[in-house]
């Protein structure tokens, strides 16, 4: 069996911040990714990221991914990384059970674990959701800026988040018609920047809408939308049929966490954090001892602020298997008011509230 | 309606404008950031401090117009796309404006390309009197075209012919 000292669940940028602070702080880390290359969601991100210089910002998230990997290369004697290899479970002996190329099976056994699992798409009901040319919008990430493939050339954006606007500039960018955007929302969720961004190309954002259902024989031909009221309730006579090939659903991110579930962390549903999350310590420690949670996983955010949790993850996972740096107490109080700075507006309010939910303050393993 | 569109009313363009007179004797940067986000690249990009954003980084941005050299710097910066700059010192008739383009084919200089408006709309043919591409501006084109004045609060972006 495979043993390491601190195993890092998924290679996004909370995965390797807490690698790299767990590395520095004198750890040795095992990190595992399922994909064939690390960056989690990074990979897809060809827009200048938000928040400060800390963070990376105005660099574009294809870049602070490679930023993150030259990084890596300074502790790769401490650092070793997996990749195309998927955690499947995490058992009560601390065994971690992990497949390479869907093929090869194979034990760990870490010492500490942090979970950087990041999320998954939320979906939306309609019917008809499932003819071919209804995407996620990771999907229509991932085969534009990865593989540099044309989901196709008419799209209707559902969501109106970051994600549904800043997915629709890069289709844009990469020479696709956007028809419109569409949130049931009765105001724009995303950043009112990155929706002036689109506005000004000329696509609408409508506000107070849905889709009703999706018309086509083989492949997504007409997307029928509608009003909704203040209940979210489809306004009758209000229909229209946009011509569109793609439909691209971005509607929200939930926390990937079933291994965490799993292992019989105690979870908790909190709707600012946008699904069931694991309790933890300010340590971000779960409820089983040695495992603890960083990034998108513990709570829908930002990579600005994956990033600054996956630090303080690493770093106190470090310091609980004895690698407790002198300047531990710095270096905490440093990222945590990094955290702070992030939350400290409208967006982290929201956030703070479900944190508060979350955090235990008493300690169950001292 | 902004908050439903994305497309800014008329007195909040104006409000983030400087007088006419400051407009008039050089280029000058243009901060359109509405909202408090958590965000400040420009003012990290302002070798000149003339964008303050502060101690709380979710604080809207404050121009100081006096202090801008209308280096254009902070327009390649910011991740919203939310800067532009104008200058009314090389003609009494035309503005030049300088606009954040991320999209290929990019104009060449001389170009006759289509303003637009904040909704998209058309506004009027213009000249393109210069492509800014450095390096050191990551792939964040800035284009100057020049303009009419009475354009010179509706035009935000521009499209090519191709495009
Ligand atoms: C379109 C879009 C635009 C965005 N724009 C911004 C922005 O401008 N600024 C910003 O700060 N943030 C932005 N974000 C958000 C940001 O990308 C995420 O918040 C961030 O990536 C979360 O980091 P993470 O490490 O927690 O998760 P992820 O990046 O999702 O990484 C998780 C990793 O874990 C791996 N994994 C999952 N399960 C397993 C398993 N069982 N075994 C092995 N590996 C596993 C996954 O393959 C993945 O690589 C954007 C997101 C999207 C989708
Ligand atoms: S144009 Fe130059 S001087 Fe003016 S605010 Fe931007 S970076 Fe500063
Ligand atoms: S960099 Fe742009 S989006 Fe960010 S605060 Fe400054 S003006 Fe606003």
């Amino acid at each position: 069996m495979k043993t390491t000292e601190l195993l890092v669940i998924g290679g996004g940028p909370a995965g390797l911040c807490a690698a790299l602070s767990a590395a520095e702080s004198g750890a040795s880390v095992t990190v595992v990714e399922r994909n064939n290359r690390l960056g989690g969601q990074l990979i897809k991100q060809t827009h200048m990221f938000f928040g400060s210089r800390e963070q990376y910002a105005s660099t574009r998230g294809i870049d602070i991914a490679k930023i993150l990997e030259a990084e890596l290369i300074k502790y790769s004697r401490q650092i070793e990384v997996l990749t195309d290899t998927a955690v499947l479970g995490l058992y009560e002996d601390g065994v971690v059970n992990a497949l390479y190329k869907e093929e090869d099976y194979f034990k760990i056994k870490p010492k500490a674990i942090v979970a950087a699992t990041g999320a998954y798409e939320k979906s939306l009901a309609f019917p008809n959701n499932d003819l071919p040319g209804i995407y996620g919008a990771g999907a229509v990430q991932t085969l534009m800026n990865v593989y540099g493939v044309k989901p196709g050339n008419n799209v209707l954006m559902v969501g109106a988040g970051n994600i549904g606007l800043i997915v629709s500039y890069q289709l844009m960018q990469a020479g696709v018609r956007v028809a419109a955007i569409l949130d049931a929302a009765p105001k724009i969720g995303g950043y009112l920047v990155h929706a002036s961004k689109i506005a000004r190309m000329g696509v609408p954002i409508l506000c107070s809408h849905t889709v009703k259902e999706a018309i086509g024989k083989d492949c997504l031909e007409k997307a029928v939308i509608c009003m909704v009221d203040e209940r979210f309730s489809p306004i009758p006579g209000t229909e229209k049929e946009l011509e569109v090939d793609v439909m691209c659903i971005s509607v929200g991110l939930t926390p990937l966490c079933e291994l965490l579930a799993m292992r019989g962390c105690e979870m908790k549903y909190v709707p600012q954090l946008s699904g069931s999350v694991p309790v933890r310590n300010e340590r971000y420690e779960t409820t089983i001892e040695n495992l603890f949670v960083a990034g998108d996983a513990s709570g829908i955010e930002e990579a600005s602020s994956a990033m600054v949790e996956g630090r303080l993850a690493g770093l106190c996972a470090a310091a609980k298997m004895g690698y407790k740096p002198a300047d531990f107490d710095e270096r905490f109080k440093g990222y945590a008011a990094q955290l702070k700075a992030l939350r400290s507006g409208p967006v982290g309010e929201h956030i703070l509230r479900g944190i508060e939910q979350i955090v235990s303050k008493e300690d169950r393993h001292v | 309606m902004f908050e439903q569109t994305g497309i800014p009313e008329r007195d909040m363009i104006i409000e983030k404008f400087p007088p006419v007179e400051r407009i008039d004797r050089g280029p000058v940067a243009i901060v359109e950031c509405y909202k408090r986000i958590p965000c400040n690249p420009c003012e990290t990009a302002c070798r000149f401090n003339a964008i303050r954003v502060g101690e709380d980084i979710n604080n809207i941005p404050v121009t100081d117009h006096e202090a801008c050299t209308g280096c254009k710097v902070c327009i390649s910066k910011c991740p919203g796309l939310a800067i532009m700059a104008v200058d009314g010192s090389k003609s009494k008739e035309t503005v030049e404006i300088s606009l954040p383009y991320e999209f290929l084919p990019l104009p060449q200089k001389g170009d006759q390309v289509s303003a637009l408006d904040r909704a998209g709309n058309f506004v009027a043919r213009v000249r393109v009197v210069s492509v800014l591409n450095p390096k050191s501006f990551d792939r964040t084109p800035v284009i100057t075209i020049e303009a009419d004045r009475k354009h010179m609060y509706d035009i935000r972006n521009i499209r090519t012919e191709e495009h």
